[in-house]
């Protein structure tokens, strides 16, 4: 254990030394706060609300999905140097550096959603629900930003340059995010696309947020099923997402450092 | 905290019998064979891509063996790769230092790593930052470092728990001549304390000045294993060494050297030398004569003992770069 703490404080360190690390944790997702809840904030209508508190739970997701940029760029890094081979050749758990990574991401994750839920109480929105429920929707949160981080770490594993790491992270997230209820309804989108959207599974962590934070949540009543159980599907998910991934990753990690 | 790491065998130092390594269809080492006894010092002589970073790696347990076995301090590198990571230091061939933070955090880090408390990986980080030099660059960050600092930076890294096996590849290169003196002089301290010191290097000088042994590996296969004397002397004693005044004369110089030299005479246009192993009893006058009869000009005449130079050019097959002038 002490290992993991040692080895995600060099993480944190980094970014003390680059805080520009940040930026896309803290900064960006600001800026699209901002973008979207004055600039589309008037011409987005939401049913039983308004736009911005609907619209921090998605962008809450958004950016905790392009939070898999971070670590996949910081392990293709390590493993792209020497730096690798230092702490392979010390008397360290091989999985130590794995889990003091993967610490070391959350904690950065942990930032971007204190950043962003204190810009959303700015700009108005608010949390509608019980304690209990919040804290759940927190935990979701943390759930789905975990699996968001080792997701990112197997690409960054896998990839053999830090630059296929955000080549993939933004063929794919981007589609995701916005092919889904994050940003508008998805019974504004068109046929075709809103069965995209609907089957999206950021839509049904977006809509589980909103619904654990009291939110509006413009779940149209004819939405597919994981829309209409958002919180139960969104959890699914995300364990799904764990159970394939979390192994492969720990193979990934131990192929790339044996030869 | 500090258990007794030399407990294991009193002649533990390293090991290795019929050691092979294959990529695919290349085979990288084959079949070495190693005795480094403790407290002594082993150099690993090769061209570029001769094995001996992947030996290393083996010994170092960063790579798997193919064939063979090896033992470091008397464990095994692949059944008991934690017992052998307890017990050694590793300076790979490209500097292992994080960059993005200062020299003394690098160290500081592996300190804790090896369980050290907070003070102690503090004080060992200030000891080992004096040691080598690097006081002043201390709280700078190492990306920031010339790469002779880096060098250090990692071979400091390499010392922080005191291990009682080293194991160098190319610790010198990009070092200035006193940076490299003060590392021999660390080396050479470290082996007097009863370090075991495998290092590999591609200065001959190097491996006459610190090692007890040496291998010298070509193309993966051990091409030639002794003492540095052995070596010299397996090559033939002494040598004649002429400095042309003009290099096109290497040719006919290489000729007339010929009838003197009991083996094949080496010539160095690019550097207008020519090398050649003489007989014994050969006298410099006769081949003075002999040179100005073939109307050869030479700026310099002399004769020297054989260098590891020589024992490295007589019996690696690295592909000579042709210079044509
Ligand atoms: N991971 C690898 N995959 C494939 N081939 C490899 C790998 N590592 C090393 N090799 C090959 O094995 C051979 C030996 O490499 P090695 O790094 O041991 O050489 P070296 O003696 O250290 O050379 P240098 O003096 O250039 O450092 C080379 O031909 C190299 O291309
Ligand atoms: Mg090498």
């Amino acid at each position: 254990m002490s290992e993991t703490l040692i080895l995600a404080r060099r993480n944190l360190e980094h970014v003390r030394q680059i805080p520009e690390k940040l930026i896309d944790v803290t900064l960006q997702p600001l800026m699209f706060v901002l973008l979207f809840a004055f600039v589309f904030g008037g011409v987005i209508a939401v049913p039983n609300g308004d736009y911005k508190e609907y619209l921090i739970g998605g962008i809450l997701v958004q950016t905790l999905a392009f939070g898999l940029m971070g670590p996949g760029v910081a392990i293709a890094t390590d493993l792209g140097e020497g730096m690798i081979d230092r702490l392979r050749s010390l008397p360290i758990r091989r999985s130590s550096y794995l889990t003091g990574h993967i610490l070391a991401e959350f904690a950065a994750t942990i930032l971007a959603i204190v950043v962003l839920s204190g810009a959303g109480l700015l700009v108005g929105w608010g949390i509608e629900s019980s304690v209990p429920e919040a804290i759940g929707a927190y935990a979701l949160l943390g759930l789905f930003a975990f699996a968001m981080i080792w997701l990112g770490t197997l690409i960054g594993t896998v990839a053999r340059s830090t630059d296929v790491v955000t080549g993939i992270a933004f063929m794919t997230v981007f589609p995701l995010t916005f092919v889904s209820n994050a940003f508008v309804p998805t019974d504004s989108l068109p046929d075709g696309l809103r069965q995209v959207a609907e089957w999206n599974p950021i839509s049904c962590v977006v809509a589980a947020v909103r619904e654990l934070f009291g939110n509006p949540t413009a779940v149209p009543h004819d939405a597919a099923w994981p829309l209409q159980h958002p919180v139960v599907a969104s959890i699914g998910w995300c364990v799904l997402i764990l159970v394939v991934v979390v192994p492969m990753t720990v193979r990934a990690f131990n192929r790339r450092t044996t030869d | 905290m500090y258990e007794n790491l030399n407990d294991n065998c009193t002649d533990a130092g390293i090991k290795a019998e019929g050691l092979g390594k294959r990529f695919g269809d290349f085979t990288a080492l084959e079949d070495l064979d190693l005795v480094v006894p403790k407290g002594s010092v082993l150099g690993l002589l090769g061209h570029n891509g001769a094995g001996k970073t992947t030996t290393i790696r083996i010994l170092t347990t960063l790579s798997v063996p193919s064939t063979g076995s090896a033992t470091v301090a008397g464990y095994d590198v692949v059944k008991q790769g934690g017992e052998v990571r307890k017990r050694i230091g590793v300076a790979g061939q490209s500097a292992t230092v994080d960059g993005l933070l200062t020299g003394r955090a690098n160290l500081e880090m592996v300190g804790r790593l090896y369980g050290m408390s907070k003070r102690e990986a503090a004080e060992r980080a200030d000891e080992l930052l004096t040691r080598l030099g690097l006081t002043d660059a201390a709280d700078k960050l190492v990306k920031e470092y010339s790469g002779g600092m880096r060098r250090r930076a990692d071979l400091a890294a390499t010392l922080v728990s005191t291990p009682p096996v080293l194991f160098l590849d190319e610790p010198t290169t990009g070092l200035d001549p006193a940076s490299r003196n003060d590392l021999w002089d660390v080396l050479r301290e470290q082996v007097s304390e009863g370090v075991t010191l495998l290092l590999t290097t591609q200065y001959l000088e190097e491996a006459d000045r610190l090692a007890d042994e040496i291998v010298v590996l070509d193309h993966g296969k051990v091409a030639a294993a002794g003492s540095p004397d052995q070596l010299k002397q397996r090559v033939g004693g002494d040598r004649i060494e002429i400095t042309l005044a003009d290099p096109a004369d290497a040719g006919p110089a290489a000729e007339a050297l010929a009838g003197f030299a009991e083996n094949e005479v080496h010539s160095d246009p690019a550097a207008s030398l020519v090398t050649a192993p003489v007989r014994a009893g050969t006298r410099l006058v006769e081949v003075v004569r002999s040179l100005d009869a073939a109307g050869i000009d030479v700026t310099d005449v002399h004769r020297r003992d054989a260098t590891l130079d020589d024992v490295f050019l007589s019996i690696t097959s690295a592909p000579k770069v042709e210079v044509h002038s």
